[in-house]
């Protein structure tokens, strides 16, 4: 090979070249000197923690942000400065980000053609060029969707392949995919899987941008890990497993060892019995004793999120019971659910569980108001924040002080917030519902010592979650639901995390 | 053909329909006089100024905002032709064309404001709407101008028809004013690049940037032919009662707001039809109607218009929550 080749038809070129990428935000280095390639038809995975780089790396690609001066992003051996969002677009660079961008009021059609839509504004749309662009676009792929139903209808996979026509439309060459897996079934990752496939045989390359290998690693030539804003390096996909990469996102090595014990002879705490809602979830019965750390694991729309807010009494059971301490508990409303002892961490912290712009101590005593009061209710700041302190020292929250307002915490600080919050109403009982959701491998295990010192407390936990590892090294039983129903139970170490995998996905 | 009913046609308006033809058995049943032409075209008249304004509502909730200053600029462009026809003679055409050409400029703030300063549009609006209206009775001292020239103030009959009981039906300029506005609407809505950019940046803003949607530009199109429309409104309502009052629209806001959701129009927008709007303003107008011939009290009519919004957004809000639940359970 010679230096002087630089002719676009160089076979050894690569479509997609970094070199010497950097982005500063303000005093922050999110991306430092990165250097990376794609190649044609090749399907590459990209992977590293939140706040690892990730993002702001395909925002780059895809125009949204412009790199520090100094580096150059090459398409097919053209070096750019940086790129516009058009620019981007007429190379054949499309990203799928995680929320698909589509719109749900409108049609298949419209969705996957809207390119054809832009410009001449006051023309009518080109109604046939559209639906040949649409019906070009799903054959590529094989698939077969109904061109006029509205895309707010279709389940999660079908608009994932909508997202896909709509970058094939637009003539992609990489298709970068933000944690494309995250919602799917196992049966629906395969049929991804399949769809990649195709692309691949016609020279579109793919590149997943995820936290979750497993599934997408067995098609991937190419792994790049990406950690605090430099890249670590690029491996072959064979020569790398899921163990490995989490070592290389972190830079620690993770033990991983099961923590189920055995309490079935101790005092239940909660029991439920054939708690039915409609459309919801149906006839689950379970037994959470004293102390036990309790998993409930499910894919999206399994029903455990409906279950965990009428447990929280937010919603009526259509029928079924629920005990606590061996009393009939009727809760005709969250208050009375806390009044009872039990606390609902919420899967959506951010939005639901804090106050963004009020201070850690507002925050925490926010649910014991009434117990704070003196004799003619007032609370006393003083008062208010010793209760904070705290608990700001018992969980390890670090923060600058208790008046700091929320949203100056990093995630992880975040969700021990909330956690003191309810721990504060001293709960029997604790649902947590995807606590480590946006948190990362670090801090993740902050959160499990916390679950776990709670438990050796006494606190009835349980955990709601969609990963495999988080139940399984975390919980004394797992039970698993599917279609609003239990479909099973396993107990870590007993069964092995395989056979929860296999179930979970099936 | 079924496609092309259910574009126009979506299940609000098909429930809106149906309720509009047992309405008008009960009220025609109960008045002989209601299922008259002369009733029903008189019917449309008065209803003229509300659909007009209606239409222009319509598009900016499809875009995903809100709009309640447009009553302020069709007062305000109104005055503002009326002012220049009394006091300095100027003829028909550019008269309207200043004051069609402030309408625009009103909405275009509208949009420029929401579009800058991130806020949400009714926010905006409420406090457009106080400014117009303030700077508009403090401009004119709230005078009311009577001497309207004779081109505005002439009722025009485009068609006249004698009935066989003698009564005069007149299609005049506010009725065929609606009417185009209706098919400019709709043309512009369902058959233009742009009107379907409106729909998209309605159904998801964040999506509609990213894929090269001017944000701005449909913002402008929407509060800008808003305010277009208000002045259209505007002129027609001063010809139907010969005079320009500067607080002649207030108290409009509801009504139109009201037809415009009743018609299936949705404050989170991206949804919604031309068509539907209509069947609002049909619904409403012979609402109204019925209970005047049925000799109800005028000031009973409110309460008729908010149940009627309470109705329409419980029977969406219940539709939508039972697909939510069928969707956990096919998920199964």
């Amino acid at each position: 090979m010679t230096t002087a080749v630089l002719s676009s038809t160089a076979p050894e070129m690569p479509f997609l070249a970094l070199s010497g990428i950097s982005k500063r935000f303000g005093g922050t280095v999110a991306l430092d000197a990165i250097e990376w390639s794609v190649e044609r038809g090749e399907v590459h995975c990209l992977v590293g923690e939140n706040g690892s780089g990730k993002s702001t790396l395909i925002k780059i690609l895809a125009g949204v942000h412009a790199p520090d001066t100094g580096g150059t992003i090459s398409v097919e051996g053209v070096p750019y400065a940086a790129l516009t969002p058009h620019q981007a677009k007429s190379l054949g660079i499309q990203v799928i980000f995680q929320d698909l961008s589509l719109f749900p009021n409108l049609t298949v059609l419209e969705n996957i053609a809207i390119d054809l839509e832009l410009g001449s504004p006051f023309r009518p749309p080109p109604q046939h060029a559209m639906r040949q662009a649409a019906q070009e676009a799903l054959a590529r792929l094989e698939a077969d969707l109904p061109l006029d139903a509205r895309v707010g209808t279709l389940p999660v996979a079908q608009r994932q392949i909508v997202a896909i026509c709509r970058g094939l439309a637009v003539n992609a060459r990489v298709l970068f995919m933000d944690e494309p897996t995250s919602s799917l079934t196992r049966h629906e990752v395969e049929l991804l899987l399949e769809t990649v496939r195709r692309l691949k045989a016609q020279g579109v390359a793919v590149v997943f941008v995820s936290h979750r290998l497993e599934e997408v690693v067995e098609i991937a030539e190419r792994v790049t890990v990406l950690r605090d804003g430099r890249k670590v390096g690029t491996f072959a996909a064979a020569e790398v497993n899921d163990h490995r990469l989490a070592e290389l996102m972190t830079g620690e090595t993770i033990e991983h060892t099961v923590n189920a014990r055995v309490l079935a002879e101790r005092h239940p705490t909660l029991e439920v019995r054939h708690a039915t809602r409609e459309g919801e979830f149906e006839d689950v019965s379970l037994v959470l004793h004293q102390g036990e750390i309790l998993g409930l694991i499910g894919l999206l729309g399994a029903g455990r999120t409906e279950l965990a807010l009428a447990l929280f009494g937010m919603t009526p059971l259509e029928s079924g019971e629920i005990r606590l301490d061996g009393a009939p508990l009727r809760l005709r409303s969250n208050q009375d659910a806390i009044t009872a002892g039990i606390a609902y961490v919420s899967e959506d912290r951010l939005s639901l569980g804090l106050n963004l712009r009020q201070s850690i101590a507002e925050n925490i005593s926010i649910s014991v108001l009434d117990r704070l009061g003196n004799s003619l209710g007032l609370v006393a700041p003083r008062r208010r924040n010793e209760l904070a302190t705290s608990w700001v020292t018992r969980l390890g929250i670090r923060a600058a002080n208790v008046g700091a307002p929320v949203q100056t915490l990093s995630g992880g600080n975040q969700q021990r917030v909330v956690l003191s919050k309810w721990l504060a109403t001293g709960p029997k009982v604790l649902i947590l519902d995807s606590p480590t959701v946006g948190v990362d491998i670090k801090n993740k295990q902050g959160i499990y010592d916390v679950v776990r010192e709670l438990a050796a407390q006494g606190v009835a936990i349980l955990l709601i979650s969609d990963e495999v590892p988080e139940v399984y090294f975390h919980c004394d039983r797992v039970l698993h639901m599917r279609g609003g129903r239990i479909a099973g139970e396993f107990v870590p170490g007993t069964a092995n995390e395989h056979a929860l995998s296999e179930a979970l996905y099936a | 053909m079924p496609r092309a009913f259910s574009v126009v046609f979506g299940r609000t308006e098909t429930a809106l329909a149906a309720a509009i033809l047992i309405a008008a058995v009960i009220l025609s049943l109960s008045s002989p006089y209601f299922l008259t032409l002369p009733n029903f075209v008189n019917l449309i008249e008065a209803y003229s100024v509300t659909t007009v304004l209606a239409a222009g509502v319509f598009v900016v909730l499809v875009s995903g905002g809100i709009d309640i200053s447009f009553a302020a600029t069709a007062s305000a462009t109104q005055y503002l032709a009326a002012y220049l026809a009394t006091s300095y003679g100027f003829p028909a055409v550019p008269a309207l064309a200043l004051a069609a050409a402030l309408g625009v400029a009103m909405g275009s703030i509208n949009a420029l404001l929401t579009y800058y300063l991130r806020v949400v549009s009714i926010i905006v609006t409420i406090a457009t709407s106080s400014i117009y209206y303030a700077l508009l009775i403090y401009l004119t001292n709230a005078t009311e101008i009577y001497n309207l020239p004779d081109w505005w103030s002439n009722r025009f009959a485009f068609v006249r028809y004698v009935t066989a009981s003698d009564d005069v039906v007149k299609i005049t300029l506010p009725i065929v004013v609606m009417v185009a506005a209706v098919v400019l609407t709709q043309y512009l809505m369902a058959h233009t690049r742009i009107g379907r950019q409106v729909y998209a940046l309605g159904g998801n803003p964040e999506a509609a940037s990213r894929i090269g949607i001017n944000v701005l530009g449909v913002q402008l199109l929407a509060y800008g032919y808003l305010g277009f429309l208000a002045a259209v409104a505007g002129f027609i309502q001063a010809g139907r009662v010969h005079q320009a009052v500067p607080t002649a629209m207030a108290g409009q806001e509801l009504n139109v707001l009201a037809v415009a959701i009743l018609g299936g129009a949705s404050l989170v927008g991206g949804i919604g039809s031309m068509g539907g709007v209509v069947l609002g303003v049909l619904f409403l107008a012979m609402l109204q109607n019925g209970l005047n011939l049925l000799g109800v009290s005028p000031y009973f009519f409110g309460v008729v218009i908010g149940l009627a919004i309470l109705i329409s957004i419980s029977m969406t809000g219940y539709a939508e929550k039972h697909a939510r639940r069928r969707h956990v359970a096919r998920a199964s």
